[in-house]
C-alpha cells in the first residue's frame, strides 16, 4: 500500500501541478457554483418556503453539480497525448491512477466548496458560525463518497463518445442516498438539533464512503483495461 | 531477454496476432515491418502489457520496469515542460533522485533539446515533441525498447542521432523492437527482421549480410503482393 500511495501522489501532485497552470476546470467549477447559488437565490418564493427549510438542498445540489463538473476533468488530463496509457507501461499499480485521481478531485472539489460556502452563506443569510466546524465535518464526509463514486464512474465513461452526459445519468443514481444523508444532517446543523438525532444518517454516510473507496479500488483496474 | 509464446489476440472478429513465437537475447534489435493492420501495434503492446492476450504469453526480463515504450502517442503533458515530463516520468518509474535530473539534462542534450527543456510541451513542434517522447521512454534507461515508428516527424539529423543512440543502446546489451514502413531505417539497425502479415510472422530470421534491398524485395514478394 505505501508504492499504491507514494505513486498516488506523485500523479495527484503533478494533476494539481496541470490545473494550476491551465486553470481551466477550476474557473469553470467556480462560476458554476456562484451561478448556480445566484439562480435559485433569484428562482425561489421566500414568501412559500422558508429559507432555512430549502437552504441544506440547495447547498447539496450545488455541490454536487459543481463536483461532476471536476469528476470529467480528471481523466481528460490523461487523455492528452495518450498519457494514461504511459501510465498503464509504467510498473506502478492501477490502484494507484485510482488513488491519484481520488486524491486531485478530493482536493479540487473541496477548493470548489470552500469558494461556494461563504457564497451560500451570503446568498441565503444562513447563519453558520455555531455549526461551522461540524458543517465542515459533514462536507468532508459526503465528499469522499460523492468523489469516490464519481471518479471510478468518470475513468469509466471517459473514453465513450458523450463522456460529459454519460457521467450524471449513471453517478446520479448512486448519489441519492449519500444525498438525502447529507441534506438531512445539514437540516439538523442549521435548526440547532443535536447530531445525536442525525446519528443514522452520519453512519449512512461513513459506511457509504468506506464502501465505496473499497469497492472502487477493487474495480478500477478492469475500467482501464483496454 | 524477450519471449512471445503462441501469442493470439483479436479485435471481434479480426484476428490482429494468430500465433506470434520468437526469442530475443541482450543486444538484439528486431525490426518489425507489415502491412497496415498486420497486427504490428497490437504485438508492441503485449509485449509492454497494456493488452492482455487471449492466448499465449510474453515475457520481458525485469517486467514492466524494463520497459521504455514509444507509442503513436507522445504520453507527454502538454502544460508541463519537457524536463517536468521527464522528471515525473522518471519518479514514477523509481529512478534514484540523485539520478533523475542529471539523467533528463543528459537525455535533453543528447536530443538537441537542452535549449527547450523549460519550454512546455504543447508548443513543441511535431518533431520537437517526438524527440521528448523517445527522452521519456529512455529516461528509466530501460533493458527492452518497444518502438512504434519512432522516427515519425523526426528530420534527418535527428533521425540520425537516434539511429546512433540506439546502436549504443544495443551495443550496451538493450533489446529493441522497432515497428517501422521504413524498411532502410529498420534494416539498418535490425540483428534480426520480421515480416508480420494478418497477424502472424511470415519470416522471421537473422538478418545476416542482407542489405535494405535485399530485404525490401523479399518483403514485397512475401507481403506486399498479399
Amino acid at each position: 500500500m505505501g508504492d499504491v500511495l507514494r505513486h498516488a501522489w506523485v500523479i495527484a501532485r503533478k494533476d494539481l501541478l496541470l490545473e494550476f497552470r491551465s486553470r481551466t476546470a477550476f474557473l469553470s467549477a467556480a462560476v458554476f457554483t456562484a451561478l448556480v447559488l445566484t439562480v435559485f437565490n433569484f428562482g425561489r418564493d421566500p414568501t412559500a418556503v422558508a429559507t432555512i427549510d430549502l437552504a441544506p438542498s440547495i447547498l447539496w445540489i450545488t455541490f454536487i453539480f459543481a463536483a461532476m463538473l471536476a469528476l470529467n476533468r480528471a481523466f481528460q488530463l490523461e487523455l492528452e497525448n495518450q498519457a494514461l496509457e504511459g501510465l498503464l507501461v509504467a510498473p506502478i499499480s492501477r490502484r494507484s491512477i485510482y488513488w491519484a485521481k481520488l486524491i486531485a478531485n478530493l482536493m479540487f472539489v473541496s477548493v470548489v466548496e470552500a469558494i461556494g460556502l461563504p457564497l451560500f452563506v451570503l446568498f441565503f443569510n444562513v447563519p453558520i458560525g455555531n455549526v461551522l466546524v461540524p458543517l465542515v465535518g459533514l462536507i468532508v464526509l459526503a465528499t469522499v463518497g460523492f468523489v469516490a463514486v464519481g471518479t471510478l464512474f468518470s475513468a469509466m465513461v471517459i473514453r465513450t463518445r458523450f463522456a460529459e452526459l454519460m457521467l450524471p445519468v449513471l453517478l446520479l443514481p448512486f448519489l441519492i442516498p449519500p444525498l438525502i444523508g447529507a441534506v438531512q444532517v445539514t437540516a439538523a446543523l442549521f435548526a440547532g438539533r443535536p447530531l445525536s438525532e442525525v446519528e443514522g444518517w452520519l453512519r449512512l454516510l461513513a459506511a457509504f464512503d468506506m464502501c465505496f473507496v473499497t469497492l472502487a479500488t477493487l474495480l478500477f483496474p478492469a475500467t482501464v483495461n483496454e | 531477454m524477450l519471449s512471445a509464446e503462441g501469442l493470439r489476440h483479436s479485435f471481434g472478429s479480426v484476428r490482429a496476432l494468430d500465433g506470434i513465437s520468437f526469442t530475443l537475447s541482450a543486444g538484439r534489435t528486431l525490426a518489425l515491418f507489415g502491412p497496415n493492420g498486420a497486427g504490428k501495434t497490437t504485438l508492441l503492446k503485449v509485449l509492454a502489457g497494456l493488452i492482455q492476450p487471449e492466448a499465449g504469453r510474453a515475457v520481458v526480463e525485469g517486467g514492466r520496469a524494463a520497459v521504455g515504450w514509444i507509442g503513436h502517442q507522445s504520453h507527454l503533458y502538454g502544460h508541463l515542460t519537457v524536463r517536468e515530463n521527464l522528471l515525473f516520468w522518471a519518479t514514477l518509474y523509481d529512478v534514484p533522485r540523485a539520478l533523475r535530473l542529471r539523467r533528463a539534462d543528459e537525455l535533453l542534450r543528447r536530443l538537441g533539446l537542452a535549449d527547450r527543456a523549460d519550454v512546455q510541451v504543447r508548443v513543441l513542434s511535431r518533431g520537437l515533441m517526438q524527440r521528448a517522447t523517445i527522452a521519456r521512454a529512455l529516461i528509466h534507461d530501460p533493458r527492452v525498447l518497444l518502438l512504434d515508428e519512432p522516427f515519425t516527424g523526426l528530420d534527418l539529423s535527428a533521425a540520425a542521432e537516434f539511429r546512433e543512440l540506439l546502436t549504443e543502446l544495443t551495443g550496451a546489451g538493450r533489446i529493441v523492437v522497432l515497428a517501422t514502413h521504413n524498411v532502410d531505417e529498420g534494416v539498418e539497425l535490425a540483428t534480426d527482421v520480421a515480416f508480420q502479415s494478418r497477424g502472424r510472422f511470415v519470416h522471421f530470421e537473422p538478418r545476416g549480410a542482407r542489405g535494405p534491398s535485399d530485404i525490401a524485395d523479399a518483403y514485397r514478394r512475401t507481403v506486399a503482393s498479399g
